[in-house]
């Protein structure tokens, strides 16, 4: 086998080029130098002119006009020639290629040559580029061949007709019965083979495999013989006898015991000898146990085998080779909603895998601790979460946040533990956490109102920490905005108050407006807070102002916009500022993803007094609301049950106004544009109350069959300011109430402005109307309490 | 639809200069291509003692380093990645036993019998012999049948 010199110095003269052009250059000329050879009749160096050509297409460079070459390479008598041809063939020819038909009949010829590597040839070309037609044309000539005492052919022959199979399924059935006849081979190679046309067959066609299902009794014992022979040299991999041969006769087994229980039984004992007695300490070991593993899985076996089985899988999670404890997790993985209690066992090992230094291990890793967290360990298991959040690697953040935002919604054992882990994962991966975090955040917020001011309090803390996390950021101005007066407040049940002025909450916002770090979303977060706090502060309304002013001009058009908007709110609405920046309704979980929009459409039906039974929940979530639920029980004594308490304190949060949605402007004009201060009503005014320099008068006006708007409108013409007035109103239990928000809450002294109140209620029954109204208020430092009945309605 | 154990077979070196490609599925030549700069994309960067399994698109890539030369196989889905593992193993001895004291020189001066010994060993993308010495043997009787 001398090397061919030709080539050699060929392959010299490109290695030796030291830029690409000068490689192309050898190329070339190579190539023309090759052409010219090609044209040439029969000069014996023909095959190393193929070979240097096939050189040249291994190094990317074009060489189709060798194709036709290689046909006739193939068709020459020369065993030399009809190597390379054929390597040519498959490395230039694929079944597209017209010239490929050309040589099928080469190929055919050579199936019946007398030499066998002549046979081989043209059996390992057929494998590997046959078309359909060569395959239909040369099919029963293989069957031939899988009959023939050559095992060298045989073997081949078993190969290339798993090829022709899996080009055209129907002729499979041709060779059904020789497949069947290998099998008591002893050639390794040509059992090998066996088993692997045997395993085509029978996935390709059910019936097929119902009729090899009888030899499971022949494959197990083949294996056994393998298992527990002595060592042969021939087959011997590290102490164990062919592994491949071993691996494909389990893959074999599991194909035919899969559903079925006659079949798994015959299997077991034999399963349970190879899982017990192949040796661990070797890949290949541990290839054959994993091939076991994975079969025992697959079929119908006794719950002691599949124990057996999870547990070398657990053995392997403890493997030093980072290969074996990738292959356990993602079988594991496989099985862990099947058997679900036997992965759990090993739930230490497989957490203690997040901390490997490969990726792909630490990847498996955290899919698999996902799928494990349940109610009972969810503790445990989110610590350990975090603490990968913290340091994985950055192509798994994403999947780790929302990964451990799905189990906290599932299995949160608290809402505090809830909202920290949220905040948590929000101040280590703020960046990789989806879009629709911040609103969900929000509404668990929402909807946890007793710990509304542990998490403004840690919010805070947060902000101060850490400014670029956008998420992180947002959700911390919306509470800061909302719940401004709590964090004001300074203490704290839950957590260690900050005790912070009202110029340090607006610093923190206008830091926030001002970082370069900030998104125009965030940005818009932090001055609609800002607007919102100037309700819930006493002295720093002017700077609220000024800022509002100062971004009234803002490049940014969503700023400028909601700028001018709050402007407008401070100069011609200032008396619904009040209503507007009021505390916002629970949000309603409707579906991932929704936002408070949904609920501005409908303001009325979202709060049908039919919800609004006696039940607190049902209220507005704050404890004042409670209280004077009580209260209002009280009031009206026994003989009308005050069914809808519509109380509006100021500040609460009301079920009745729609509160302005964070995000779009445009909802905050229809509401601008919904709300005119008091509707001139044509109807008659009637004075209900008048005490101590307070008036409250009285409009109705019939909207409907049943349905009638009440107007009170309240003015004081004392000589100070009236602080916190809220009107309260009871009605008769059949008759429905609805109290719109006021359009403030505060009178000034000498009549400066009106206090109106819209009260709708709904009278199906036309029971007799009475109204009874409490007025409360704070005048001079000291709480007034009042109450009035209302018999007669003017207009009605 | 299920077809081969392995797709193909690539060597190159660290420079990514392909040494020996074997495909065991019809692929045009710019499939080919794409394949080969994902491939030696894929394992270059990787850290010497990492997991010898990734995934690429809906295969399993398994690949070793044996000194220049990294052998890399692309496997389907429900493949036995540890017995690839043997399987590039086991070309490497053949190899080996074959030129004695293989390097990277010899398989890129004699790149032709390289692919005559990978077609005794593996065919169709299956392992045609399992039997070091039996493809031995097969490799020398042909080769002595060359003029």
């Amino acid at each position: 086998m001398s090397p061919s010199v030709p080539l050699q110095e060929m392959i010299r003269a490109i290695r030796s080029a030291r830029t690409q052009c000068e490689e192309r250059g050898v190329i070339q000329r190579e190539c023309a130098a090759i052409r010219a050879q090609f044209r040439q009749t029969d000069n014996g160096g023909r095959s190393h002119n193929l070979a240097k050509l096939l050189y040249v297409h291994m190094l990317g460079y074009p060489a189709h006009f060798g194709q036709m070459e290689c046909v006739r390479m193939i068709a020459s008598p020369r065993y030399s020639e009809k190597r390379v041809g054929y390597l040519g063939a498959m490395m230039l020819l694929d079944e597209k290629q017209d010239a490929s038909l050309l040589i099928t009949n080469s190929i055919k010829n050579d199936l019946s040559h007398s030499n066998q590597y002549v046979q081989s040839l043209a059996l390992c070309t057929l494998a590997c580029m046959g078309s359909a037609e060569m395959c239909r044309d040369l099919a029963p000539e293989i069957d031939r061949l899988l009959r023939s005492s050559n095992s060298y052919i045989k073997k081949k022959a078993a190969l290339c007709a798993v090829h022709i199979v899996r080009k055209v399924h129907d002729l499979g059935e041709l060779f059904v019965p020789s497949a069947r006849s290998l099998l008591s081979e002893k050639n390794h190679g040509v059992l090998h083979g066996a088993v692997v046309l045997i395993t085509e067959l029978c996935e390709r066609s059910p019936e097929t495999l119902e009729r090899f299902r009888k030899t499971v009794p022949d494959l197990v014992q083949i294996m056994k013989g393998l298992v527990i022979s002595g060592y042969s040299p021939d087959h011997d991999v590290a102490g164990v006898s062919d592994p491949f041969l071993q691996v494909r006769i389990l893959r074999l087994l599991r194909i035919l015991g899969r559903n079925n229980e006659a079949a798994s039984d015959a299997m077991n004992d034999l399963l349970a000898q190879v899982a017990t007695n192949t040796d661990s300490t070797k890949t290949v070991g541990n290839a054959v146990l994993y091939e076991t593993v994975l079969t025992v899985l697959d079929i119908k076996s006794e719950s002691g085998l599949r124990v057996l089985a999870v547990n070398i899988l657990g053995r392997f999670l403890l493997n030093n080779d980072r290969n074996i404890r990738y292959i356990a997790m993602t079988s594991l993985q496989k099985i862990v909603s099947t058997d679900h209690n036997a992965v759990q066992r090993h739930r230490g090992t497989i957490v203690d895998c997040l901390k490997d230094q490969d990726a792909s291990v630490k990847r498996r890793a955290l899919e698999l601790s996902l799928a494990l967290v349940s109610a009972s360990n969810i503790r445990s298991m989110m610590k350990e979460l975090l603490i990968f959040l913290s340091s994985c690697p950055p192509e798994l953040r994403a999947q780790a946040a929302s990964g451990i935002f799905n189990a906290a919604e599932r299995y949160a054992p608290s809402k505090r533990w809830h909202i920290d882990t949220i905040l948590h994962v929000l101040t280590t991966a703020g960046g990789d956490v989806r879009d629709e975090t911040v609103p969900n955040l929000i509404q668990l917020i929402t909807n946890t109102s007793e710990l509304h001011c542990y998490t403004v309090h840690k919010l805070y803390r947060a902000l101060f920490t850490d400014i670029s996390q956008q998420p992180l950021v947002q959700v911390a101005c919306w509470c800061i905005g909302e719940y401004g007066d709590l964090l004001l407040k300074g203490e704290c049940q839950e957590t260690e108050a900050v005790q912070v002025t009202e110029d340090d909450v607006l610093d923190a916002l206008e830091i926030v407006l001002q970082s370069h770090m900030s998104t125009p979303t965030t940005r818009g977060f932090a001055l609609t807070a800002t607007m919102k706090l100037s309700t819930r502060i006493t002295d720093n309304v002017d700077r609220i102002r000024s800022i509002v002013s100062i971004y009234g001009s803002c490049i940014d058009v969503e700023l400028q916009q909601r700028a001018v908007e709050y402007n407008a709110l401070f100069k011609k609405y200032d008396h619904m500022r009040a209503a507007v920046l009021e505390r916002m309704p629970v949000i309603q979980k409707n579906s991932l993803g929704q936002t408070n929009g949904e609920l501005s459409e409908e303001p009325m039906k979202e709060s049908q007094p039919g919800k609004v039974k006696q039940e607190e929940t049902a209220l507005p979530p704050q404890p004042a609301g409670q209280a004077q639920v009580v209260d209002l029980l009280d009031l009206l004594g026994g003989s009308q049950e005050p069914l809808q308490p519509g109380s509006s304190v100021g500040g609460s949060a009301s079920t009745h106004l729609t509160a302005a949605p964070t995000s779009a402007g445009g909802d905050l004009l229809d509401l601008l544009g919904g709300f005119e201060p008091t509707p001139l009503a044509p109807a008659p005014t009637v004075t209900v109350y008048e005490k101590n320099g307070v008036t409250l008068t009285l409009s109705c006006e019939q909207q409907s069959e049943s349905g009638l708007t009440v107007t009170l409108t309240a003015s004081n013409s004392t000589d100070s300011d009236i602080s916190g007035f809220t009107l309260q109103a009871a009605v008769p239990k059949s008759v429905q109430l609805q109290m719109r928000a006021p359009s403030r809450d505060s009178l000034p002294a000498h009549g400066g402005a009106k206090l109106t109140q819209l009260v709708v209620l709904n009278n199906p029954n036309k029971v007799n109307l009475k109204m009874r109204i409490r007025v409360s208020y704070t005048c001079q430092g000291s709480v007034v309490q009042d109450m009035v009945q209302v018999d007669s309605f003017p207009g009605l | 639809n299920r077809w081969r154990k392995l797709r193909f077979l690539l060597l190159f070196n660290r420079q990514g200069k392909l040494r020996l490609q074997k495909w065991f599925v019809p692929t045009s030549d710019r499939e080919r291509k794409k394949v080969i700069r994902d491939m030696i994309m894929l394992v270059l960067p990787r850290q010497p003692r990492t997991c010898n399994f990734l995934r690429w698109k809906d295969l399993k890539i398994v690949y070793k380093r044996y000194a220049s030369l990294y052998f890399c196989a692309g496997l389907e889905e429900q493949d036995n990645e540890l017995l690839a593992l043997e399987v590039l193993h086991r070309y490497v001895e053949l190899l080996d036993k074959y030129f004695g004291n293989v390097c990277e020189l010899d398989i890129i001066f004699n790149f032709e019998k390289a692919y005559f010994i990978l077609d005794e060993f593996l065919m169709g993308g299956e392992v045609l012999e399992t039997s070091k010495f039996a493809v031995n043997v097969s490799m020398e009787q042909a080769d002595t049948l060359q003029e």
